[in-house]
């Protein structure tokens, strides 16, 4: 199958320039040269904690912030070099689904014309059309097209969450990046949402980037998993061996930290608990970024960033110790 | 002898759409040592009867109608302002959801920790600052001496609900009430915390009632389990009673529906289970069960009474006309 997004070494930095009183600021490095590719109609999940970069990545493959270096394409076509007006209408082919559902639906506009929007910037289809492909993607996401009319405030989150969707999926774009889509909604409509969006990537063959901390959301929706610390991606793999044969001592510090309802005894024999917090990424250190956390550093760990490489079939890890 | 009992606590809220019952005969009890969970959807009534035992429920619009609230002996209900203000903090004391906004701005983590240690018990002011150091210490933070000069701004969200833990404990409360002590973390710091929580538990004999929504959480701290559902508790028991055997259909939708973490997935992946609908407005619940709109078990009967709890089993009890069998035709 082949690759519908590709990202090469990817850097995102933010900040830098002089202070006022001389010296150098330090500039952040929220995205640190990460690659990872996502092959038509499958999905790749991105988990990593707050402050991984995971959200910065999902922003720089839309070009929704300033890239420090790197390449993205979408099918063919280079995304990562357009500018202006070339970039604007290269957007209808991807398009994103925010976290907070509240937040990212303009209260003073009717539901129907949130989603109707993209249509008309992009000058999709012909305008006489437009209302009933909209009331089409009201069916489509589970929502009544009556409902077209109503303002956000009158729906539920899970509702308004629909709405994103129905919005992003206006332009019939190929990829979507999902930014935490279920994690604001409460429990019992997160699955309605989740089944949802794997209905519609079943029925219009859609790629999802998929953003999430919940390790539980991502196993259930993704093909494959990267991992992501300190703004680079520290393991990545399928999603069967990442979650029952992870590698990098993070990865399984993750996954052993996470309470799942299936371990019944509570304490699981095999919990990893890491100490402290993360170093800033203002001033990373000059190994491994994980070695000042990890129980199993040793001095060449300190000293030199491990390569991402492929140590099985599908399966790459950024360790040292590991060959 | 159970340390708190809540014994068939009403509070109603006055709002604009009429009368809301935003606890309904809600009772609950917790042993020394004992760590209850309360799980259910936002707005369901957990954070409510946090406050109501607090005696914290806002009011206006909020009103305790009726009900009691003992610890102990005492009816918390009936207590007046200045007694309140003796147990808040020594008694019982809470950890609230947003270590970002539940501590002061203009005060160090210090000042505020000993605070409370001023107030409940008669020390000087140094040996207050000595023992809130000392609490900084006893939850992990590393060189308590300087951190307990810091303002909240400067330390990292795991930080700041270490301290929220240092300032709820300093007075060693025998009840910890914790709100959603870890939602705004990330996994491997609520891991940290989690330990946190129970070492300290077993070192005082704390008792703990922790609101959660993630089924995750109750396996690994609770030793009871409340499942409440528009102001009402629906189901109880032990933790491995509510996540093994489930039997009402609302805490079967709620485990179900959530995609745990497994350690080998499979390669099939069903559809989760979906609960149909919202919750409703609290506002316009009926007469029936408030869940039946969303059930799959649903009878006529339900549409005409709510359910009562009926014992099932050794410390299991449930709310559901279905399971219980009354009403069925």
């Amino acid at each position: 199958m082949s690759d519908l997004l590709k990202v090469e070494n990817l850097k995102v930095h933010f900040g830098g320039g002089k202070k006022l009183w001389g010296g150098n600021k330090g500039s952040v490095h929220a995205v640190d040269g990460i690659s990872f590719s996502v092959p038509q109609g499958k999905t790749l999940g991105i988990v990593g904690e707050s402050g991984s970069g995971k959200t910065t990545a999902a922003l720089a493959v839309l070009r929704l912030v300033p890239i420090t270096s790197g390449k993205i394409s979408l099918g063919d076509d280079e995304i990562s070099s357009l500018e202006g007006n070339e970039l604007r209408m290269a957007r209808r082919r991807f398009q994103i689904i925010f976290q907070d559902p509240y937040s990212s639906l303009d209260p003073r506009r009717r539901s129907g014309d949130i989603v109707r929007e993209p249509l008309d910037l992009m000058d999709v289809g012909n305008p006489a059309e437009r209302d009933s492909v909209v009331a089409e993607l009201f069916v489509q996401v589970g929502l009544r097209p009556e409902q077209r009319s109503l303002f956000p405030h009158q729906f539920s989150g899970g509702q308004r969450q629909r709405i994103s969707l129905a919005r992003a999926l206006a332009t019939k774009p190929e990829l979507i990046v999902c930014d935490e889509p279920v994690s604001a909604l409460d429990v019992a409509i997160q699955a309605q949402i989740l089944n949802l969006m794997r209905k519609l990537q079943d029925e219009m063959g859609l790629t999802y980037l998929f953003i999430s901390h919940d390790l539980g959301v991502v196993q259930y929706v993704c093909d494959e998993v990267a991992v992501m610390y300190l703004g680079r991606i520290v393991e990545q793999a399928d999603r069967r061996t990442i979650f029952s044969h992870p590698k990098h001592p993070y990865t399984q510090a993750l996954l052993s930290a996470v309470p799942s309802a299936k371990r019944l005894d509570g304490e699981s024999s095999n919990r990893i608990i890491l100490k402290g917090d993360p170093p800033s990424p203002i001033d990373l250190p000059k190994g491994c970024s994980f070695a000042a956390r990890c129980s199993y550093a040793e001095a060449k760990c300190h000293d030199e960033y491990p390569e991402f490489i492929e140590t099985s079939q599908n399966h790459r890890v950024a360790c040292h110790l590991i060959k | 002898m159970a340390l708190l009992e809540i014994k068939n606590i009403v509070v109603d809220f006055a709002t604009r759409a009429g009368k809301a019952r935003v606890l309904d005969h809600v009772s609950l009890s917790v042993d020394p040592g004992e760590t209850l969970g309360i799980v259910g959807e936002s707005g369901c009534g957990k954070s409510m009867t946090a406050l109501s035992i607090l005696g914290l429920v806002p009011s206006p619009p909020g009103h305790v109608t009726g009900g009691a609230v003992y610890l102990e002996d005492e009816n918390l209900i009936a207590a007046d302002e200045a007694r309140m203000r003796q147990i808040r903090g020594k008694d019982i004391s809470m950890i609230f959801q947003e270590p970002m906004t539940s501590l002061n701005p203009v005060f160090t983590v210090g000042e505020q920790i000993a605070e409370g240690l001023r107030l409940h018990e008669n020390i000087s002011p140094a040996k207050a600052r000595q023992k809130a150091i000392e609490m900084i210490r006893a939850v992990g933070i590393p060189e308590p001496e300087v951190r307990s000069k810091n303002y909240p701004h400067q330390m990292s969200g795991g930080m700041r609900q270490r301290v929220m833990i240092a300032m709820a404990l300093a007075c060693g409360p025998r009840l910890l009430i914790a709100d959603e002590p870890t939602t705004a973390l990330d996994v491997t710091v609520q891991a940290q915390i989690f330990d946190l929580l129970t070492d300290l538990q077993k070192e005082l004999n704390t008792a703990i009632i922790l609101i959660t929504h993630d089924m995750g959480v109750i396996a690994q701290l609770c030793d009871y389990v409340a499942v409440m559902y528009a102001g009402r508790v629906i189901e109880t028991g032990t933790k491995k009673t509510i996540l093994s055997e489930p039997l009402h259909p609302y805490t079967q939708g709620l485990i179900a529906c959530v995609p745990h973490l497994e350690e080998n997935p499979g390669e099939e992946r069903q559809p989760l289970m979906e609960i149909e609908g919202v919750v409703p407005p609290l506002t316009d619940l009926g007469v029936g069960c408030a869940f039946a709109p969303r059930c799959w078990r649903r009878m006529p009967a339900c549409d005409e009474q709510k359910p009562p709890m009926t014992d099932c089993g050794t410390s299991h009890s449930v709310a559901c006309l279905a399971v219980s069998g009354e009403g069925v035709p």
